[in-house]
């Protein structure tokens, strides 16, 4: 288990949303400070927007997601491949043992041509290269012939792969996947958006994915399936996994600074999981208090890629301590309030905060207004 | 031939000074039109700028040690393995062995006084070092941190100095079509008579066929990066989606370069090696004719297979399977050569030399090289290999173990005619094969950890591969401190190395009876060389006094009959 948390901490990829007990230990380590915080103020806590074990109203009952378990990836599969969750990835791997088998039988025929043939006529003292045949068609003929037969049923049986691979089935349940620098952002039809793929066992899931910016190339290597994401044109791929578990999701085409952090998980529920998983993402994010909300919103809309909580600068200024203080911008010195957080969350070039570049982009359109409130409430929590 | 010249020499007439003394001095130098001086100037530059790729890829293996930020932060090593790949591509391996040592070799082995066009030929090396100058340019301002492929949008909308790298590549690109049209020019015009097609020394096919590739590609090449700078200076909207362009053309554009650009690479590798084997080997090459069809068909081969880079990019369906089968036809000319290779030693006499030992590790590393590439033409395991550690594998034991290591080995064996000195044959041995050694610790674990899942160019890495990289990363410093060693023993070999005979190895081309080194004009005026029938041994022995191989006195020169 330990390990595990530890590849959670060390990947950055905390266990979301905030779990309510049912995995204490990994809600901690992804939540130290924020814990800490709320301990000390314990006699006055009553209240207090900041903390997360307030009492609640009694028609308000706290509703959370389970939270994502650990990888079930690690350490499974063969010495070559990962776990082979769908019956394409078998197939893939039964080609890949194929080639695998005839390239040794080739290599290590070769090498020991080459090793044997090196030491049997070596040079040494009164020995001559005997007669032999500067060429011999038939022989040349044949080990052209055979190579190409090979090559033939090799090609046969990637492509027959291949087309599987293209060739979703109708009822297929489809997920929107939109890429941009550096995560994924997964939509599914009720307008749920997670920050890993949640799919249910035993069925077909499309994706459909766009790429907000650049090439990005969604691999999940377990299931075997890789596709480049393009800005401007959809591309799509399917699988159907079959077994649950927690698998690895990369982004296999190079895409900038962080284009090692851009990965995510894809859960695969058990029978029935999926379902209830769905119905509670709808509730749970309308129930939650605004700090939790905020903190929720800031890992799953990806705020995180950018901005940090503890203070270290990347791309845009990190939120620690950040709410009333007085910053200069583009627009002249500027004290961060309620109003400047949303401005810069809907118009984040109007005051753009001395030392950074106006890289951010709009939410306008893409965030309620309890989101909002939510995510300031959080920048306000964050001494 | 060779035995009269020595009596000449011997009988005191005075030898004509070597083309390294004929006139001193650095300004003789950078306006010479020699083609030895011209390719003993681009080994200089190539070979500095493979030590300082070669410190960008040992840096980035360093920081590859452990998952996480080691020595360098995330920005930065996408700077270095940009630089590592586009220094390696662009500056080492594609001028390494045409311009560099096919430069040196090409006129010699013709029995010419040099190339057909020698100002061109100082013109391309020129370019080569504006090229080299734009690429550290990029270096100094802000490395650009594209990847060596410039995949568009990325690269029209970074912030790094992209510019000039391009421009560079640019620019090294008219170097290569110059180099090439040179080398075809010189091989048509100046094969000498009794010379026919397939009299040739294997060595010119493959210069030949890499010639025509440079001038067909290149061309592409430059169009390109020429629109990708319009793109990004000027925001037109070719392959910027967010001006309406369109990314995967700008990959279809750069493949259809860099696919022949990958022969461009391998098959001079592949002709040297030819030449070493059956040099080395003392008897007569394996199908000679298979392996010179086999060279040309790979260049024409070359063009059709683009795609396959791009199964995964989001272009046609049909079209990736058009290209995976056109990409299994490329296996069978690499097969027949193989196996005609390891052929040319069955009852062959061998002596392990350096340059030997390095051509035999090519065979192995090459198979290698050939043999991955099959799982990536097949188009569903490609699916799940595409952009992982596999593909790195893959190629870098086309483009080091193969190309690098033929550099190598055909570097050992000509040095002794280029510079006139026999370097340690006990260092330069050990060194091929602590090569060999370090190239599979640091390149086999990468098939394994790809196909297991880990992405290419990844700064950060998930804990279950932590132990391949540490292995590939050893293997890394194996390889660094053993290439600096061989280095070392050929600059040491120049000053204290032992005078080298006409022909050190037993070889039966021309160069091998020319003086080491020759004298300005290749050959002495009074002793032109002589053709006797290609990759027949039969008239040379070992003369110990003269420390190499002599041809008997009664050697039948080649028939003239076979003129084309």
């Amino acid at each position: 288990m330990l390990q595990y948390l530890l590849t959670f901490v060390v990947l950055g990829q905390p266990a979301t949303p905030p779990a309510a007990g049912a995995d204490k230990p990994a809600a901690e380590q992804s939540q130290p400070a924020e814990k800490a915080a709320a301990g000390d103020k314990k006699p006055e806590a009553a209240g207090n927007p900041c903390d997360k074990n307030a009492p609640r109203p009694a028609n308000k009952p706290k509703k959370t997601l389970p939270p994502v378990g650990p990888r079930t990836d690690i350490g499974a599969g063969t010495y070559w491949m990962p776990v082979a969750n769908s019956d394409m990835a078998e197939h893939v791997d039964g080609l890949f043992l194929a080639i695998l088998a005839i390239s040794i039988f080739c290599f290590v025929g070769i090498t020991i041509a080459v090793v044997y043939f090196a030491w049997k006529y070596r040079h040494r003292e009164g020995h001559q290269a005997p007669e032999s045949d500067a060429h011999n068609d038939a022989l040349e003929i044949t080990w052209t012939i055979i190579p190409s037969i090979v090559c033939v049923i090799i090609f046969l049986l990637g492509w027959k792969g291949f087309v599987d691979l293209n060739t979703p089935p109708k009822h297929a349940y489809e997920i929107t996947v939109v890429a941009e620098k550096w995560k994924w952002s997964y939509k599914y039809p009720n307008g749920w958006v997670d920050e890993n793929l949640h799919v249910p066992v035993g069925e077909p899931v499309r994706l459909v994915m766009r790429s907000k910016d650049v090439l990005h190339s969604f691999w999940v290597p377990s299931f075997r399936v890789k596709q480049d994401v393009i800005p401007n044109r959809y591309t799509k791929i399917w699988f159907e996994a079959k077994t649950p578990g927690v698998y690895r999701q990369y982004c296999a085409e190079y895409c900038g600074d962080r284009h090692s952090f851009m990965k995510s998980l894809v859960v695969v529920h058990p029978p029935g999981g999926f379902k209830r998983y769905m119905e509670e993402a709808e509730q749970a994010l309308l129930d939650m208090p605004p700090v939790e909300l905020g903190e929720y919103l800031y890992a799953a809309r990806g705020c995180n890629q950018c901005h940090s909580t503890d203070g270290t600068t990347k791309t845009g200024p990190s939120w620690k301590g950040i709410f009333g203080e007085t910053h200069q911008t583009s627009a002249g010195a500027v004290k961060v309030d309620e109003n400047y957080i949303r401005e810069s969350i809907l118009d984040p070039t109007a005051k753009v905060r001395a030392g950074f570049n106006p890289v951010m982009p709009t939410f306008k359109g893409q965030l309620k207004d309890e989101q909002i409130d939510g995510l300031i409430t959080y920048i306000k929590c964050l001494k | 031939m060779a035995t009269a010249a020595t009596t000449i020499d011997s009988s005191g007439a005075p030898p004509e000074p070597s083309y390294l003394t004929v006139k001193r001095g650095f300004r003789n130098w950078i306006v010479t039109l020699d083609h030895k001086r011209i390719g003993v100037m681009y080994l200089i530059g190539i070979t500095t700028s493979f030590l300082l790729g070669g410190v960008f890829a040992l840096l980035v293996r360093t920081e590859l040690f452990f998952p996480g930020s080691q020595i360098v932060n995330e920005a930065q090593y996408n700077q270095l393995f940009t630089l590592h790949g586009a220094i390696m591509v662009f500056l080492v391996i594609i001028p390494g062995l045409p311009a560099a040592l096919g430069n040196f070799s090409l006129p010699i082995v013709l029995g010419a006084p040099d190339v057909a066009f020698p100002r061109l030929n100082l013109f391309s090396f020129y370019l080569w070092c504006t090229g080299a100058a734009l690429m550290l340019l990029s270096l100094i301002v802000n490395a650009a941190d594209t990847g060596w492929t410039f995949y568009t949008p990325y690269s029209t909308t970074t912030g790094t100095a992209v510019v000039p790298a391009v421009a560079g590549a640019f620019v090294l690109g008219f170097s290569s079509i110059f180099t090439g049209l040179n080398f075809i020019v010189t091989i048509h015009k100046f094969k000498p008579k009794g010379m026919g097609w397939f009299q040739m020394p294997l060595n010119l096919w493959g210069i030949y066929s890499t010639a025509l590739l440079q001038v067909l590609a290149t061309p592409v090449l430059g169009i390109t990066l020429l629109l990708l700078l319009v793109e990004r200076i000027g925001r037109i909207g070719i392959f910027d989606p967010a001006l309406g362009g369109d990314p995967v053309l700008f990959q279809h554009f750069f493949w259809f370069y860099s696919h022949p650009a990958v022969y461009i690479m391998i098959l001079p590798a592949m002709a040297v090696m030819s030449d070493l084997i059956t040099t080395f080997s003392h008897k007569h090459i394996f199908g000679y004719r298979f392996i010179a069809y086999s060279s040309v068909g790979l260049a024409a081969l070359s063009f059709l297979v683009w795609g396959h880079h791009m199964f995964v990019s989001g272009q046609s369906k049909l079209a990736s399977m058009v290209f995976s089968a056109l990409t299994f036809t490329v296996a069978i000319p690499s097969a027949i050569k193989v196996f005609n290779w390891v052929a040319t030693l069955y009852k062959a006499d061998i002596t392990l030399k350096t340059p030997m030992l390095y051509a035999l590790s090519f065979i192995l590393l090459f198979t290698i090289g050939g043999l991955t590439g099959i799982f990536l033409g097949a188009l569903n395991v490609d699916v799940h290999l595409h952009d992982s550690y596999f593909v790195v594998a893959h190629f870098h034991y086309v483009m080091m173990g193969s190309a690098l290591i033929a550099f190598l080995g055909a570097l050992h064996y000509w040095w002794p005619k280029m510079f006139g000195r026999m370097f340690n044959e006990r260092v330069g041995q050990v060194c091929a094969v602590l090569v060999f050694i370090g190239f599979n610790t640091t390149f086999l674990p990468q098939f394994v950890m790809g196909a297991r899942g880990m992405a290419r160019r990844y700064f950060d890495y998930d804990p279950e591969f932590t132990r391949f990289h540490q292995v590939s990363t050893i293997g890394a410093f194996l390889m660094g401190i053993t290439l600096v060693v061989s280095f070392g023993n050929l600059i040491y070999s120049l000053f204290r190395g032992r005078r080298a005979p006409r022909n050190p190895w037993g070889g039966t081309t021309l160069e091998w009876q020319a003086p080491s080194p020759p004298p300005l004009y290749n050959f002495y005026a009074h002793e032109q060389p002589v053709l006797y029938p290609i990759y027949d041994y039969s008239d040379l022995y070992y003369d110990e006094k003269e420390g190499g191989w002599l041809r008997r006195a009664d050697a039948k020169p080649e028939d003239e009959a076979y003129e084309p």
